[in-house]
């Protein structure tokens, strides 16, 4: 196995755990495991939170500042991306206080475009790696699209783990290239997505997850996009359970990136009451929470103005970009 | 006619597999029904109901743990050591019920088919009393039936054998354990029933036989708080309600009595397997 | 950090229809009981919710004879599928109703409307509707070719689920072919009493349900009363006995669903996050209102601290407050009364040297609202280990080895539930056997439902409520 991770300041346990594959192995599959009906009930009994009044208002700020806006279309062309930043840099035009969004998502070879249109912003641009979405390439090729993006100046690398390798539990080959991804990163900051999608079952989600987070990911994510299901409410449940308990064992503070799927307003909510309840309440934070959407900053912005105006807004009412 | 003398058998308690006195050092003649003294019966006191307990209990979990296959097999083996001693219980329950030889045997025979009812039931009350039920959720659920523990059974006063083996049986086939106190009366096929449990495979415990009076002895059943069950069969009228007030301390169930005693020879139902059975229903969820 | 504070988000009380003046319903007319009126209390305000007429020995008299009436002239006598259609009636009638049902049992009863609303009132109409179609099903359920109804049933329910409860009760007996006499609890007889109303709108004949609101002195006439045939009771184990030494003799038919201490039981192999969840569900859910409650965590040492420090962790997002409030998660203690009881017992704890956490949350300053408690380092001696709380309590024990876990759950006189928490297979298959308890829930806690039967081993009672055994307890056999 390559050298643990930079970033993370292993515990002297954690270090144990990923000194070879047996014992990676024998700590992934020691985790507690997940009884899928509990921790689906648990997310839909948390899901009848009614987040009202300034609350909401509250919620849908921390959402809007959550989201990272996402095109990842074979079709994006300059102008899209474009249009896409203005938009996170300023989400309301005729509401300036509106919070801008906390990154632009493209793919590496539009992640040039994003930063210019970004500069100065504060808006961070993320850009998709490692083969995305399939990951099924060399490592060689993982490691240059990584290096393309962050040399573009991504302050933000969202990989996708080979689920493969992972399925048929090569756990040591997808902590080693996330460790090497991570190291590619330099400064940008990792997010490993799992797609949860492809990973069947629940008990894989959070050995996946801890995968991430002993290999250095900054961030675990659901989803590509691009497989159904994306992100669910109980898989992220799972995931900010994996990102609590790293907590405790570490201090450390890791992110949890739900993505694709996430559309309304209503459902940002849910996510963000998961966040409060299940994560706790230091998670609600862009330093520690996003969103992966594209449709759902609309809603957001639709619906703020539904809270201030008094009355329902309409769609004529926000921009599309 | 020889001259030897005979050898007169002993009657004594059945206890754990054992055959002790009553602690009390009491016994009681037996007569026949014309009054001919036949032999002395011990006479159970309140402590012997309590070692009886004790062992009923320690008998409880080996018993109702056992497959019921091999209850099955048990109590059939009773049937078949009854059917050996065929002509003893011929004659014991033609003297203590006063019958004709014709009427104890068919006395007997029904005893012994009883068994063998019983006997099949084992395997089949899981079959018949549970069930799995169709929640509206993503469960497995199901109910089994498990035997209620420790059961005193006052035994009928006029049927000595038919009559006892009537309220024992369904006891023990459901996996219970079982403290009788026999007829006061007619105790005699009691005991030897219970030398005939003593050599069949019913462990020890599983069935104590106490002679003696119900009137005396009910009571300390009844209140005994170890004890879950109570067949109020054989208790004097008088008393039943008294009983089933004593039984309400520890929500014992209750068989009650029908006011007269009823007839045994008539075929048996499920109802007394039923009164010895506690349902139990278990969740799991279904995922993966 | 900005921290999050969910605004009040109060169910409209209004939904409630709720009147000044409730009375009792007798032979199919509400009418006023000769009894010393009650008042019904708001136990998170303590306010006075409506004035409620109770029945006198007479007014118990008047109904029973009604419900002779109606059940030896019409009900009894009906053909199954007739009755059958009476009862689904019943069943969507309380789906239509549903909210104002919620509103009204959190009013008079404190538990939150999220559980009233997603609990009591749903699985209420669940019980009519399965028992509904067993009317006409009768002769298929195991006891002989045409099993006959029992007669009169008098009926005497508790306080926790004031709905839910009157539901098992009247739904298999009128299924049945029964009629009732029910008397709900003193302090929440509101939804027996709109149930009441919709057995009217319904139209069934008169008599075949009536509901008499009172204290114990009215539950001890219907029991009592000659007339009566069957007599189901839910509460206490205390008053369970009474019940069974009052009825002795009579010859009355009696099924008892009494108290619980149950064994929560989790193996150091457990789903840890969603053992916490049933743990938090299993004594939480409704105030630990609730007979089957697990009021005894038993956890494997090996993982104990480990489960404790989550355990704490989530029971501390606990939301305790306003029972109307859609975000609340523990309502108010019922009454004056059980909050003292609560008190009582917390207080014996700490005395016999338990350790006591409360949750920080914070508590309104009005009504009877008992933070979340978990006491650990319990022993088995101890009286919060042994009697019902009943209430947000709960007693933490450890054990070493699973035939250690199984003689502490089991060294109770009560048997009603038990929970474990394994994802060892045959082991959940062992416990289930070895647990003494009407119900064991495995990897999950405090699940019900029409078809599965409910009822205890012991001290907990006897008669199962739910399931095709569950009939038993309303036919003559």
């Amino acid at each position: 196995m390559v050298a643990p991770p930079t970033a993370s300041g292993l515990t002297p346990e954690f270090a144990d755990v990923t000194r070879d594959e047996s014992s990676l192995r024998r700590f992934l599959h020691g985790l507690p495991g997940v009884d899928q009906v509990g921790v689906e009930q648990r997310a839909a009994g948390l899901g009848t939170r009614s987040i009202k009044k300034a609350s909401k208002l509250w919620a849908i700020d921390t959402a809007i500042s959550m989201v990272d806006l996402t095109t990842l279309e074979g079709a994006d062309t300059v102008g899209k991306v474009r249009s896409l930043c203005a938009k996170a840099r300023r989400p309301d035009p005729d509401r300036p206080e509106v919070p801008k969004a906390a990154a632009v998502c493209v793919y590496p070879d539009l992640v040039e475009t994003a930063v210019r249109a970004l500069a100065g912003s504060g808006v961070g641009v993320a850009s998709v790696a490692t083969a995305f979405p399939s990951g099924r390439s060399s490592m060689r090729v993982k490691i240059a699209d990584t290096e393309l993006a962050v040399a573009a100046g991504a302050s933000e690398v969202d990989m996708v783990i080979d689920r493969g390798a992972f399925l048929s539990g090569r756990y040591g080959q997808v902590f080693d290239e996330i460790a090497t991804i991570k190291h590619a990163c330099g400064d940008a900051h990792l997010k490993v997505i799992l797609e949860t999608g492809e990973l069947a079952t629940y008990d894989n989600v959070r050995r996946a997850s801890w995968l991430g987070l002993l290999a250095g990911g900054d961030f675990i994510k659901t989803s590509t996009g691009k497989v159904s299901p994306a992100a669910t409410l109980p898989v992220t449940h799972v995931m900010l359970q994996a990102v609590r308990d790293w907590h405790d064992s570490t201090g450390e503070l890791r992110g949890v990136k739900p993505a694709g799927g996430i559309r309304t307003t209503k459902d940002a909510i849910r996510y963000l009451v998961a966040v409060h309840e299940v994560a706790g309440p230091e998670w609600l934070s862009p330093e520690l929470f996003r969103f992966g959407a594209s449709s759902l900053l609309n809603d957001l912005l639709m619906q703020r103005r539904t809270q201030l105006d008094g009355h329902y807004s309409g769609p004529d009412y926000v921009t599309v970009d | 006619m020889s001259d030897r003398m005979s050898v007169l058998k002993t009657y004594k308690l059945f206890i754990g597999g054992a055959f002790p006195r009553s602690e009390s050092g009491r016994s009681y003649p037996v007569n026949d029904h014309r009054g001919n003294f036949l032999a002395n019966a011990a006479q159970a006191s309140r402590k012997d109901v309590r070692e009886a307990v004790t062992a009923a209990r320690k008998a409880f979990p080996g018993w109702s743990g056992a497959t019921a296959y091999n209850r099955g097999q048990v109590l059939y083996r009773v049937a078949e050591l009854l059917e050996g001693r065929r002509e003893q219980f011929i004659a014991e329950v033609a003297a203590s019920e006063g019958v004709q030889a014709k009427r104890a045997q068919s006395i007997v025979d029904g005893a012994i088919d009883r068994w063998v009812w019983y006997a099949g039931w084992t395997d089949k009350l899981a079959m018949v009393f549970g069930s799995s039920n169709p929640v509206a959720g993503p469960y497995f659920n199901f109910t089994m039936p498990e035997p209620t523990g420790v059961a005193g059974v006052l035994a009928p006063q006029q049927s000595s054998l038919l009559g006892l083996v009537s309220v024992l049986a369904p006891v023990i086939a459901t996996g219970s354990t079982a403290v009788v106190v026999s007829s006061l009366d007619r105790p005699l096929p009691a005991i030897t029933l219970s030398e005939v449990l003593a050599t069949s495979d019913v462990p020890g415990g599983v069935v104590n036989i106490l002679t003696g009076r119900a009137a005396e002895l009910g009571p300390w059943l009844a209140s005994h708080a170890d004890v879950n069950a109570i067949d109020l069969t054989g208790a004097p009228e008088s008393m039943r309600a008294d009983l089933e007030r004593a039984a309400a301390g520890t929500v014992k169930r209750v068989l009650r009595a029908p006011s007269s005693e009823p007839d045994w020879t008539r075929a048996p139902d499920i109802s007394r397997l039923k009164r010895y059975l506690e349902h139990k229903t278990v969740w799991h969820p279904v995922g993966v | 950090m900005t921290t999050w504070e969910y605004a009040p988000a109060p169910e409209n009380r209004d939904i409630a229809n709720l009147k000044p003046n409730y009375r009792m319903f007798v032979d199919g007319e509400f009418t006023e009981g000769t009894g010393e009126p009650l008042k019904t209390v708001n136990p998170a305000t303590e306010e006075v919710l409506a004035e409620v007429s109770t029945a006198s020995t007479s007014d118990v008299d008047r109904a029973v004879k009604a419900a002779r009436r109606a059940h030896d002239r019409v009900w009894g006598k009906m053909p199954g599928a007739e009755r059958a259609k009476y009862v689904y009636r019943i069943a969507r009638m309380i789906a239509e109703r549903a909210r104002e049902l919620a509103v009204l049992e959190s009013l008079d009863n404190g538990k939150p409307i999220k559980e009233s609303r997603d609990v009591d009132v749903p699985l209420a109409s669940a019980h009519f509707f399965h028992h509904a179609g067993w009317a006409d099903k009768l002769s298929y359920a195991g006891y002989g070719p045409d099993p006959r109804p029992v007669g009169v049933a008098g009926q005497v329910i508790p306080w926790n689920f004031p709905l839910l409860m009157a539901a098992w009760k009247i739904a298999p007996a009128l299924a049945c072919g029964n009629t009732v006499v029910l008397k709900p609890a003193e302090t929440t007889p509101l939804t027996a009493l709109v149930l009441a109303e919709i057995v009217q709108q319904a139209d069934l004949p008169p008599g075949v349900v009536n509901i008499l609101p009172g204290a114990g002195d009215v539950g001890a006439a219907v029991v009592e009363h000659p007339g009566v045939d069957k007599v189901a009771f839910t509460g206490s184990t205390d008053v369970g006995k009474i019940i069974q030494r009052a009825i002795a003799g009579t010859g009355k038919k009696l099924t008892l669903e009494l108290g619980g201490k149950a064994a929560n039981v989790v193996f150091d192999d457990a789903p840890l996050d969603q053992a916490v969840e049933g743990i938090v569900n299993g004594i939480f859910f409704n105030q630990g209102h609730v007979c089957c409650a697990g009021s005894r965590l038993l956890v494997q040492e090996s993982v104990a601290d480990e489960l404790l420090e989550k355990l704490r962790a989530r029971v501390s997002t606990l939301r305790v407050g306003d029972p109307l409030d859609k975000n609340t998660d523990v309502g108010a203690i019922n009454s004056a009364e059980q909050l003292r009881k609560i008190t009582d017992l917390v207080a014996s704890g700490e005395a016999e040297g338990a350790e006591r956490w409360t949750s920080a949350c914070p508590l309104p300053d009005k009504g009877f609202f008992f933070a979340p408690t978990v006491f650990s380092g319990v022993s088995q001696a101890m009286r919060i280990a042994r009697e019902e709380i009943f209430g947000p309590v709960l007693s933490v024990l450890t054990f070493r080895t699973p035939e250690e876990a199984v003689a502490k759950a089991n060294n109770t006189p009560y048997g009603l539930s038990a929970g474990i928490w394994t994802d060892k297979g045959s082991r959940i298959l062992w416990m289930a056997q070895k647990l003494r308890a009407g119900v064991v829930w495995a990897n999950t806690f405090n699940r019900f439902d029409p078809t599965a039967p409910f009822g205890g081993y012991q001290e907990s009672g006897f008669g199962r409520e739910g399931g095709r055994v569950g009939l038993e307890a309303y036919l003559d056999v």
